[in-house]
């Protein structure tokens, strides 16, 4: 009798899992915290419930290729042969940027300046020192102190390190040898240690004085961590505050810039890296993260419910993404986006259009 | 009568079968091992055991210095676990009176029951800190003169390296080595050790000439479980190692291990073969863990 109370129980348990709609994704760390943000709100206003497992870009298009996920987030955009191979479509969801960080004594957030060519120089081991001339015709207002320097790495593959070798191999005129990746193998001059997470880097850059490393700049910001100025592709020492402006604001500003001299609608995969992009104001390491997923959709419901909640991410969502430290996609881009869903997601039963606003 | 006869057979038989599912498991865990990493095993061969190459980008990959700091971190390990633990266990299995030994006794199971991850905390925020203030510096420039020595020791003081990954692998198989020791040490029958007062022997003598000659098989047994679980041991090294595939000849320099690269990796990895390479580390750390047990069995079951 007890027996069967259990069992009717745990039929009606499973049944109300059932009864609402759940939707599954899969991938990037990075944009996981406003996912959740999103989700939740989703939720309360659809009911519908959107699962999101931040195991990782690389895990998480694993997982949508081999179709256990109703969606992948990367970081590293899939090149356009692999999307057709599988018959995927991808855009890109949210923009966030990459910061180096460092413990300098006496040097506090914002007043180190580097660029794409020191920043290779350091990271391969051919700057050594943090008084190098090099570094000091860059910062000819600080008195840079002689010490080593200690180089700190991601040692999680991660999107992160993805980003970061990408500008160093594109903007550093060939001072960066060792290529780009998840992980990489990094060159043997330097000092280096590696960190797990944004929080393993951080914690070993406050312990080693003299040490550098890349962390999410949200992650930074929130932190109070000692954040370096770049100089962008146009030469200009970014972000540029304006008058009476907070940092979290003028590094949006200079996010949005870069997102907004992508050429998004130019490549069909849009798999455009937003790093070192044109722009006066614009954050040479910028990044965004990608949802992929496929263009054959067997259940109507679920992929219609899915693109509304992306659209719920570049609408309304927006502000919840400021909040937490990302920047929206541009407005233009977003249209973009939502013809390509018109265009291309279609219902594998009756090949009908499943985005429709 | 014969009710309780077939309860009993399917009773055994339900055991028996348990036994068998274990070994089964364990084979099909080897196999697919094999299986996935046979790409890399095809590519790199035997060479991959003595490459230190490991580099994603253009997928060339070698075991030789995660398998060195596997092996080095557990030698340190051992190296300080093992007279901390013979003192505690000697401590509480004979020279204690009854309550401070259970105190004791108690302690140290508490000590085994910490999860890994918790050890890792603690060695990135405090031991890493304290070693890289109180403790590298100093060393560094104790040695500096004496040749090899200087060698071990050299090195910007980060705290985090292969030294600390060893002194924190130290503290997590104490607890291991020395409840064993103390079982071990209980099995030596009062009668010799009385014997042993009786002829006029000091407390010292007694441990040395009687109970350390009577279980020093078993001794090394329970020092063999303690290495098995430092080289398997993934979270708390991942903490302080440092992880650098670079291979220095530094104790205070950053480095890794097969477990903690396989954890760091395993789920950003692209490619069959990035991928298979991961799991082929995992094959070589199943033999290394596979190999220290079966010794540590052997030497405990050849004891007297």
């Amino acid at each position: 009798m007890r027996l069967l109370l259990f069992i009717a129980l745990l039929l009606g348990f499973t049944f109300n899992i059932s009864a609402a709609p759940t939707i599954t994704g899969a991938g990037s760390s990075f944009i996981a915290p406003i996912m959740y943000e999103w989700a939740s709100n989703y939720n309360k206003e659809t009911k519908v419930k959107i699962n999101f497992q931040s195991i990782g870009s690389g895990a998480g298009v694993k997982q949508i290729e081999s179709k256990i996920v109703d969606f992948g987030a990367t970081d590293m955009p899939l090149k356009n042969e692999e999307l057709q191979k599988h018959d995927l479509i991808q855009f890109p969801l949210v923009i966030g940027g990459i910061v180096l960080v460092t413990n300098i004594p006496n040097v506090k957030p914002g007043e180190l300046i580097l660029d794409a060519r020191t920043t290779a120089m350091i990271y391969s081991g051919e700057i050594k020192k943090w008084d190098d001339k090099r570094l000091a015709d860059l910062n000819p207002h600080l008195k840079l102190p002689s010490s080593r320097i200690t180089v700190v790495y991601r040692a999680d593959g991660s999107g992160t390190t993805f980003n970061f070798t990408s500008y160093l191999q594109n903007a550093s005129e060939g001072i960066w040898k060792a290529g780009s990746g998840a992980s990489i193998s990094w060159p043997r001059g330097i000092i280096g240690v590696g960190g797990n997470g944004n929080e393993g880097v951080t914690s070993l850059i406050k312990r080693a004085v003299g040490s550098i490393g890349y962390v999410e700049y949200s992650y930074a910001l929130q932190n109070k961590l000692s954040w370096s100025r770049m100089k962008n592709s146009a030469g200009t020492v970014v972000p540029l505050a304006n008058k009476n402006e907070d940092m979290a604001t003028a590094f949006s500003r200079a996010l949005q810039s870069a997102a907004a001299n992508a050429q998004w609608e130019k490549s069909p995969a849009m798999d455009i890296l937003l790093l070192n992009q044109p722009g006066k104001e614009s954050w040479p390491l910028t990044a965004s993260t990608f949802v992929v997923m496929y263009k054959k959709q067997k259940d109507k419901k679920t992929a219609s419910d899915l693109l509304h909640f992306f659209d719920f991410a570049y609408t309304k969502g927006a502000v919840m993404a400021r909040k937490l430290n990302y920047v929206p996609m541009p407005q233009k881009t977003v249209q973009f986006i939502e013809n390509m869903w018109a265009k291309h997601i279609k219902s594998s039963q009756d090949n009908s259009t499943l985005w429709t606003q | 009568m014969r009710k309780i006869k077939v309860g009993d057979l399917i009773f055994s038989n339900v055991t028996k079968f348990f036994s068998w599912l274990v070994f089964l498991l364990l084979l099909c865990v080897l196999f697919s091992l094999f299986a996935s990493s046979y790409p890399s095993l095809q590519k790199f061969g035997f060479h991959f055991l003595t490459s230190s190459a490991w580099d994603p980008v253009s997928g060339e990959f070698g075991a030789l210095s995660a398998i060195l700091g596997t092996l080095i971190t557990s030698a340190i390990a051992i190296v300080i676990a093992v007279p901390i633990s013979i003192g505690i266990s000697l401590f509480i299995a004979e020279i204690a009176p009854k309550k401070t030994s259970r105190f004791v006794r108690l302690v140290i199971d508490l000590m085994a029951g910490i999860p890994s991850v918790i050890y890792g905390m603690w060695g990135l925020l405090v031991l890493a800190p304290f070693l890289s203030v109180y403790f590298q510096p100093q060393v560094s420039e104790l040695v500096e003169e004496i040749p090899v020595l200087n060698q071990l020791f050299e090195g910007p003081p980060l705290g985090i390296g292969i030294f600390t990954a060893g002194v924190i692998l130290s503290i997590m198989i104490i607890p291991y080595i020395s409840s064993t020791m103390v079982e071990m040490f209980r099995t030596v029958p009062s009668v010799l050790k009385e014997a042993a007062y009786g002829i006029g022997a000091t407390r010292l003598e007694v441990i040395k000439k009687i109970i350390i000659p009577f279980v020093r098989q078993g001794m090394i047994g329970s020092v063999m479980l303690g290495l098995g679980r430092a080289l398997g041991e993934t979270m708390a090294v991942t903490f302080v190692i440092g992880n650098s595939k670079h291979i220095t000849s530094s104790l205070f320099m950053p480095g890794t291990t097969i477990s903690a690269t396989i954890a760091n990796e395993f789920n950003e990895a692209q490619g069959a073969i990035y991928s298979s390479s991961l799991l082929e580390l995992g094959i070589i750390l199943f033999l290394i863990s596979f190999t220290v047990l079966a010794l540590a069995r052997l030497f405990l079951l050849t004891r007297k």
